[in-house]
């Protein structure tokens, strides 16, 4: 049995050789995006050839496309050659302790309780050894392997895995799939990777206990999760605690593979820097996730708390190929001050028998604009298929907007689908009468907005549910009354 | 306990409460009754804090303590209790998730120690046999689908939970059946005491024969023209209001 303190040093000289910890000066690429800022992030990861052929697909793709307009928002104009590609991910300043950090950010944590020494690695503070969630981390990750888990960096599979990540990589979102998917493909720094074997069932959420190591997670994360036949997991991404970051574009591709008779369970929290109240400075996120059932009778299931970023896109998909496979999208998307949210799902009903379920809840207040967009597609061959969607909006105020925009097309006529669509407003009478109670404003609104997203958040592994639930009542905190 | 002294008040432009004058003991129940459209219910939102009221003129004393400076909440939280004429419907909010959260509210301002889920539960039961409230409406959401009865049997079962001081009932009766009109009345017989009062909300002298007021008064035209004893309410019944209003013509401001 090792101790405590040998795994820690094993975990830090992992991550040295990871090049997680590196010389700053000497691991930022030059601004701009060219053939030779793929070679060098693709050399400093110390990638084969076929990584880097794959990457220069899609830059070429990249430079083939031009940006979307069909979002209900406008574009803003984003400079390509105007940042750096590549950097070390520790390169955010380092504070020497908590009192340093903004007291803003700081009351938000104590908001949320997150653990101190989570508090210190989500700011910026640098973090001394004896780090319990390391070792907590470092444990976990010994059970899993036993089960034949890989759960690794993106990096790591590449060189330690890398016929599993040949096969699969790009299968569900090819490398030309979307401007900014092939932007990812191109010059993603990392992200997570994950297989679980046949007939395994994953004894804990992935990440809970990793959450920490999201730090980085940044600007172009590429996930790749293959469960193989009959097996089932349930990761997380994401983190309640508000996420700064310097770079303002964050451009992710997810890609989740169900074998037969697999279940994925996919939820997110998003909770990046959304800007200040006129929505500068915040992050664009725009993520590309689309996930396939590709045996008979699999199941993925995407959940989602979309709270930060000053402008969300993105469309989970499930391309439901096999037969009898189950797709399933639950969200919650936030939007207030300026904030845009442009979200929503795609689900691809190809097999007999498939079902899909959509379950939106969008809540806007301020000026904000949170649009759900969902398409329904039908294939030919897909007989008996089944959607039900539930698409609801939640008005806080009045200068904000909600719009859904849902999209059906269907060529088989067994194909059932059902879609409904609620907008409602937070009456001023609901407020009073909560008030009459007892109830201040501010607690009245988190109620019933609470009510109002319990289906999702029920979707949701019952501590990150938890979370999530006073992550919502913070961020509309000051949104009515 | 509450003391009103010439209260004025308008919604939008048009003055509604014209000088009303009212005091109510610990342990009495006063009926208020009076024309469709007189402000009994203004005069009750006003008491509340509903703030598309303004208050013109006048003062509000709930033992000591000037009631017009308050939030609507640090009023409930005070003890002043309304059973809405309308009740609201909050979806997706259970009854006992809110009143949960209403009572530890209110205990938190009086510094009273939370109630954990079992000692919650616990008064949850005892309140809901007191009212005879039936148990399956206590998990749904706060009144959503509620039959007009109902809802008003949930206002007084949520009167039972939160134990105000000064509970105002808007036309509680209005809308219950013969039953139900005599359970509720019984809940609120048991629930009265010598700390606390009731303002009864009424056109019908039927509930003032399960609940005895003490006093029973007129409102007409945002003014209080007539107030005596329950026999009062029997002439009204017999009468109606005319012989009232002629006696007193509309009065300008
Ligand atoms: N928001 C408002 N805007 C304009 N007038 C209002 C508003 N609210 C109340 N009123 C008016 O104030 C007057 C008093 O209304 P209130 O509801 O207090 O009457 P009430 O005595 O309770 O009547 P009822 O017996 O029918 O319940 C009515 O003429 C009503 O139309
Ligand atoms: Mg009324």
């Amino acid at each position: 049995m090792e101790t405590n303190d040998q795994l820690i040093q094993d975990i830090t000289t992992q991550e040295y050789e990871y090049g997680f910890i590196t010389d700053i000066e000497m691991d930022r690429a030059p601004n701009g995006l060219n053939e030779d800022t793929i070679r060098y992030i693709s050399e400093k990861k110390n990638e084969p050839e076929w990584m880097l052929k794959w990457r220069m697909k899609g830059y070429e793709a990249f430079l083939r496309q031009d940006m979307p307009t069909w979002q209900n928002f406008t574009l803003p104009p984003m400079d390509f050659q105007g940042i750096s590609y590549y950097a070390a991910p520790r390169t955010k300043k380092k504070y020497e302790s908590l009192d340093e950090v903004d007291p803003e950010l700081l009351a938000t944590f104590e908001k949320l309780g997150i653990p101190l020494n989570e508090q210190k690695v989500l700011s910026g503070v640098a973090v001394d050894a004896v780090f319990d969630s390391i070792s907590v981390a470092t444990t976990y990750k010994g059970k899993l392997k036993e089960m034949g888990i890989i759960f690794c960096s993106f990096g790591e599979a590449v060189q330690e895995y890398p016929d599993l990540v040949k096969k699969y990589l790009g299968s569900v979102v090819p490398h030309s799939d979307n401007i900014f998917a092939s932007l990812n493909t191109a010059v993603f720094s990392d992200g997570s990777f994950v297989y679980i074997p046949k007939g395994v069932r994953c004894p804990m959420e992935l990440s809970t206990y990793f959450r920490i190591n999201a730090e980085n997670t940044g600007q172009f994360e590429r996930t790749l999760i293959i469960a193989d036949e009959g097996s089932y997991v349930s990761y997380l991404e994401g983190c309640t605690a508000p996420m700064r970051d310097e770079n303002q574009l964050h451009a992710a591709v997810v890609e989740l593979i169900a074998l037969e008779g697999a279940e994925i369970k996919y939820s997110t929290v998003q909770n990046w820097y959304p800007g200040d109240k006129e929505g500068r400075g915040g992050i664009y996120n725009f993520v590309t996730k689309r996930g396939v059932c590709r045996g008979a009778n699999s199941k993925i299931s995407w959940t989602q708390v979309e709270t930060g970023s000053s402008i969300t896109w993105k469309y989970p998909a499930v391309i439901l190929q096999g037969d009898n496979s189950t797709g399933e999208f639950y969200s919650i998307a936030v939007t207030k001050n300026k904030q845009v949210a442009d979200t929503g799902t795609k689900m691809h009903h190809i097999g007999k028998n498939t079902r899909s379920r959509i379950i939106s809840k969008g809540i806007s207040a301020g000026h904000s604009n949170n649009s759900y967009r969902g398409l329904v597609q039908v294939g030919a061959k897909a007989d008996n298929a089944r959607n039900f969607t539930q698409c609801d909006s939640l008005l806080l105020g009045a200068e904000c907007s909600a719009n859904t925009f849902p999209y059906i097309e269907t060529r088989n006529n067994t194909a059932m689908v059902e879609h409904e669509a609620t907008t409602s407003k937070i009456g001023e009478d609901q407020i009073f009468y909560l008030n009459q109670r007892g109830i201040d404003s501010e607690k009245a609104v988190a109620l019933i907005v609470n009510g109002y997203v319990k289906e999702v958040l029920n979707q949701l592994p019952m501590e990150f549910a938890v979370e999530a639930q006073k992550l919502l009542s913070i961020t509309l905190e000051g949104s009515v009354g | 306990m509450l003391t009103i002294k010439n209260l004025n008040a308008r919604v939008e432009d048009k003055q509604i409460l014209k000088g009303i004058n009212l005091k109510v003991n610990a342990g009495e129940v006063h009926a208020i009754m009076g024309p469709n459209g007189s402000g009994k219910s203004s005069l009750a939102s006003v008491l509340a804090g509903r703030d598309n009221y303004e208050v013109l003129e006048g003062e509000v004393d709930l033992d000591g303590k000037d009631l017009l400076e308050m939030s609507p909440e640090d009023r409930a939280r005070e003890g002043v209790f309304m059973a809405f004429q309308y009740p609201i419907e909050i979806p997706g909010v259970s009854n006992i998730n809110f009143l949960r959260t209403a009572l530890n509210e209110i205990r938190a301002y009086r510094k009273l120690p939370q109630l954990d889920a079992k000692q919650f539960l616990k008064l949850s039961k005892e309140r809901q046999k007191l009212v005879e409230f039936d148990a399956k409406l206590v998990n749904r959401s706060l009144n959503e689908g509620f039959s007009g009865g109902e809802k008003k049997r949930n206002e007084i079962f949520q009167l039972a939970m939160l134990e105000p001081k000064l509970c105002v009932l808007d036309e509680t009766d209005s809308g219950l059946d013969i039953d139900a009109l005599r359970i509720v009345s019984n809940g609120v017989n048991k629930l009265r005491s010598k700390d606390n009062a009731f303002i009864l909300i009424t056109h019908y002298q039927r509930l003032l024969e399960y609940i005895v007021p003490d006093f029973v008064h007129v409102l007409y035209d945002g003014r209080i023209i007539k107030s005596g004893t329950k026999e009062l309410a029997l002439e009204l019944e017999e009468k109606g209001y005319d012989w009232l209003k002629e006696s007193f013509r509309e009065q300008p401001v």
